[in-house]
């Protein structure tokens, strides 16, 4: 056993909070956070050639990284420094692309930074259900055609590429779709948490197909998965934040003549804080370890890590700020910012009684498997 | 036994209900149920309604303009006001000060500033917390010293909720540093529009400005503002906390809510069923609705006690404890209610007038916002640590 990261991997967290600490400050976060486009063109290229996007994918497909130690590993910096850039959907659709085979080019050209591919797939009826698609597809004289919408994609108005999930043949199949061709329109919008995310609106838009007819649920369930272990390590990151901020709080601001922290009822408070994220981390690691393994163990382990941080996230989000009286409820603090990104985290790709449920199917031994 | 309201009180209940029909503007209480942010004319428009109606001041006597209800009343027309979507009454004058002025007040501060709350003259804020006083309000620097017929004020005011609307503050000053914190506070009437006091916004976590830091330099302030006694305005304050707590358990709010909520869970989907029937969600929903219902109760009983004469200081500690804990869990369920959909922050939408398309469901927008802004309730009025710790000691006596 071994809980430490390689010395590699070490090498990449270590640059990688440096680069954020030195020019991802909290005021360059908000700029770019609350900016028209959302991101920055600059900070993905700089950290593209950095060899953070490398990180999130295996050699097979011209990473160097791609396990969920290596997923997590980044996730978490980018969640201590609150980072907004489109990673999450760069995980999800090269994971999918490189699962679905043939794209070795263009998961080059994303890792390079040269280009940004999101993954639309959840629909405004779907509500974390991955085999509600109800996207549809038409054959064309030259090709395929998509009708169907997509929702709160993250970052989709950065994208040079979008992968489409659609139902056909019984079954899910992906598409790859130009942003600027007829037939796709976005509605972009800003984000609670910041950032940017959008609709998809697609009427007959051209699509080039990814993969097999009809046999993209395993892909999906496989991106998913992969995006359950960034999720959960971003929100490791954002809590440890959220904890060191409000330890320093207890210590240092006063009333009646002591520090708040020297009452018992916050201690405690602060106590079950700290245990309940070691708990999540533990849930994290789990997640992380099990990415590789059988889809049944990674799906449960997913499912229980993304539970745990649904509730852990919750509760630190909300203890947090309490903890801080009025201050905490302030735009100006950074707190309140890192307790809304890890709030909305719980809103994403799975919310806690959905992984629940989820976690319970896939347990039921043979039907499970289907789950 | 019996928890029913008398048929007195529930004859009370359909004139409410009457008056509401008939008087709340489809335009107001349209904005109150979807959550609309209030514009400052819409909160003084409810208050002309209810003034003409002589129905603003209901914890006032009648002699003052007041409406000389009973507790039982005063929380049916919360109740019916609040699942009606009337707007919430602006605590800071018509409930905070003016039971203050009838209380401790010169019959000259009564006679000018009570008529002015009820007209709509004066708007006011509330200035006690300080940077430095929070939780202990008592260690509260902003000094206010006499000269001649006026006080000298210098120091600040922050969190003061609608500063910014306020033309109106009223202070506690300290004007004896030496001897016990408490004994050297007074209770100090001063015109925002005096020179020397700066107001600057707070934004909070949802990008709302709706407190303020409010400064004072060499703020000359007439002498006759001064409320009671100097170094009373202890007492006077806690009087005041006492009438801000009576109401504090939010059960109207919280019903209204808790009915918006079960309006969105029926509506949303999951599995292709609705939310309300997903078993995770309804267990939910139904463990609040549970708590809610036993929060009725409670609070009924403390205004039983109450209206006997029994001063519910540590009671009204639970009552805003669970009160706001109750509300906070209806905003924190309607956020997940939305699943994906609570991301989106579409701020436009939550003003009058957004012609735009909804994202997502047409209820979205304001649900996040909602859900953030609320976690100031366990905060304010006196945080609910504090609350407990009143609970421990006045009632458990540990
Ligand atoms: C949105 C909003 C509107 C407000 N409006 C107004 C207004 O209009 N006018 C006004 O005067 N004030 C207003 N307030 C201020 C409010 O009353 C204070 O925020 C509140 O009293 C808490 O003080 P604080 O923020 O300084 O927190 P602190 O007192 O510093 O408390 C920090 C944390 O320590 C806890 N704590 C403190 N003492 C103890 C203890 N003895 N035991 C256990 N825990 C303890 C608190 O509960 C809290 O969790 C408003 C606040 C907010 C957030």
């Amino acid at each position: 056993m071994d809980f430490n990261h390689s010395e590699y991997r070490q090498m990449l967290v270590d640059m990688l909070g440096r680069y954020l600490n030195q020019r991802y400050s909290m005021g360059v976060r908000h700029g770019i956070a609350q900016s028209d486009a959302g991101w920055s063109a600059e900070h993905w290229a700089a950290l593209a050639e950095l060899g953070v996007v490398g990180a999130l994918f295996g050699e097979a497909v011209g990473g160097f990284g791609g396990a969920g130690f290596d997923i997590g590993a980044v996730f978490e910096q980018l969640g201590k420094a609150l980072v907004v850039e489109p990673f999450l959907g760069t995980l999800m659709a090269g994971t999918a692309l490189a699962q679905a085979g043939g794209h070795a080019e263009l998961l080059n050209e994303m890792i390079a930074g040269q280009a940004v591919v999101v993954f639309a797939h959840e629909e405004p009826q779907s509500r974390y259900d991955l085999r509600d698609v109800e996207t549809r597809v038409l054959e064309t004289a030259d090709g395929w055609a998509l009708t169907g919408s997509k929702a709160v994609v993250p970052q989709i108005e950065a994208a040079d590429w979008i992968l489409v999930s659609a139902r056909e043949a019984g079954g899910i199949s992906l598409f790859l779709l130009g942003k600027m061709v007829a037939g796709v329109s976005i509605r972009g919008y800003p984000m609670i948490d910041g950032g940017r995310g959008g609709e998809l609106i697609l009427e007959g838009a051209d699509a080039k197909r990814v993969g097999s007819p009809g046999e993209a649920y395993a892909i999906v369930e496989a991106a998913y998965a992969a995006g359950n272990v960034a999720l959960v390590w971003e929100a490791v990151g954002i809590m440890d934040v959220l904890k060191a901020a409000t330890l320093d709080y207890l210590r240092t601001r006063k009333q009646f003549g002591v520090p708040i922290g020297k009452f018992q009822a916050l201690q405690h408070r602060m106590a079950t804080m700290a245990l309940e994220i070691e708990q999540a981390r533990s849930a994290a690691l789990n997640a992380a370890a099990a990415l590789g393994a059988g889809r049944l163990e990674r799906e449960r382990k997913a499912a229980a890590a993304k539970f745990t941080i649904g509730k852990v996230g919750t509760l630190v989000a909300e203890e947090a700020i309490q903890m801080h009286g009025g201050i905490g409820m302030t735009w100006e603090l950074p707190l309140s910012h890192y307790a809304k990104r890890l709030t909305m985290i719980g809103h994403q790709l799975g919310d806690e009684d959905h992984c629940l449920a989820r976690f319970i199917a896939l347990g039921l031994g043979p039907e499970g498997a289907t789950a | 036994m019996n928890l029913d309201f008398t048929p007195q009180e529930e004859a009370f209940r359909q004139e409410v209900r009457s008056f509401l029909k008939e008087q709340l503007p489809a335009r107001l209480a349209g904005k109150v149920r979807t959550c609309k942010r209030l514009s400052k004319q819409d909160m003084e428009q409810w208050h002309a309604i209810l003034h003409a109606r002589g129905w603003l001041a209901n914890s006032w006597p009648e002699e003052w303009g007041g409406t000389g209800w009973s507790l039982a009343q005063r929380y049916i027309f919360d109740v019916e006001t609040a699942m009606a979507c009337a707007p919430r009454i602006v605590p800071f004058g018509v409930m905070m000060l003016g039971p203050v002025l009838i209380k401790y007040g010169s019959e000259a501060q009564k006679q000018y500033f009570l008529p002015r709350i009820l007209n709509g003259s004066d708007w006011w804020c509330q200035g006690y917390s300080e940077p430095g006083a929070g939780s202990d309000l008592a260690s509260l620097k902003c000094a206010a010293i006499r000269d001649g017929d006026h006080y000298v004020v210098n120091g600040q005011k922050t969190w003061t909720t609608f500063g910014h609307f306020a033309n109106m503050i009223f202070c506690l000053v300290r004007t004896k540093k030496e001897g016990k914190p408490q004994e050297g506070i007074s209770f100090l009437l001063i015109d925002m529009n005096t020179p020397g006091i700066e107001v600057r916004p707070i934004i909070l976590l949802d990008g709302k400005h709706e407190v303020n830091e409010v400064f004072f330099s060499d703020v000359r302030v007439p002498a006759g503002n001064l409320v009671g006694e100097e170094n009373k305005g202890w007492t006077y304050a806690k009087y005041l906390l006492t009438h801000e707590r009576t109401n504090i358990a939010g059960i109207g709010a919280s019903m209204a809510a808790f009915e918006w909520l079960l309006h969105i869970a029926r509506a949303q989907k999951k599995n292709g069923r609705p939310l309300a029937e997903d078993p995770y969600f309804a267990a939910r929903l139904a463990r609040l609705e549970i708590d809610l219902e036993n929060m009725k109760t409670t609070n009924l009983r403390v205004l039983a006690a109450a209206g006997q004469g029994v001063a519910p200081v540590a009671e009204s500690s639970m009552l805003k404890i669970r009160g706001t804990e109750i509300r906070q869990e209806i905003t924190a369920l309607t956020r997940r209610a939305l699943g994906p959909y609570a991301q989106p922050f579409i701020s436009e939408a939550l003003d009058e007038g957004f012609k735009g398309a909804p994202v997502g469901p047409e209820y979205a927008a304001p649900v996040a916002v909602e859900y953030f802004n609320n976690r100031k309730l366990t905060i304010f009025g006196g945080s609910n640590e504090v609350q407990r710790e009143i609970i421990t000691k006045a009632i458990l006596e540990l």
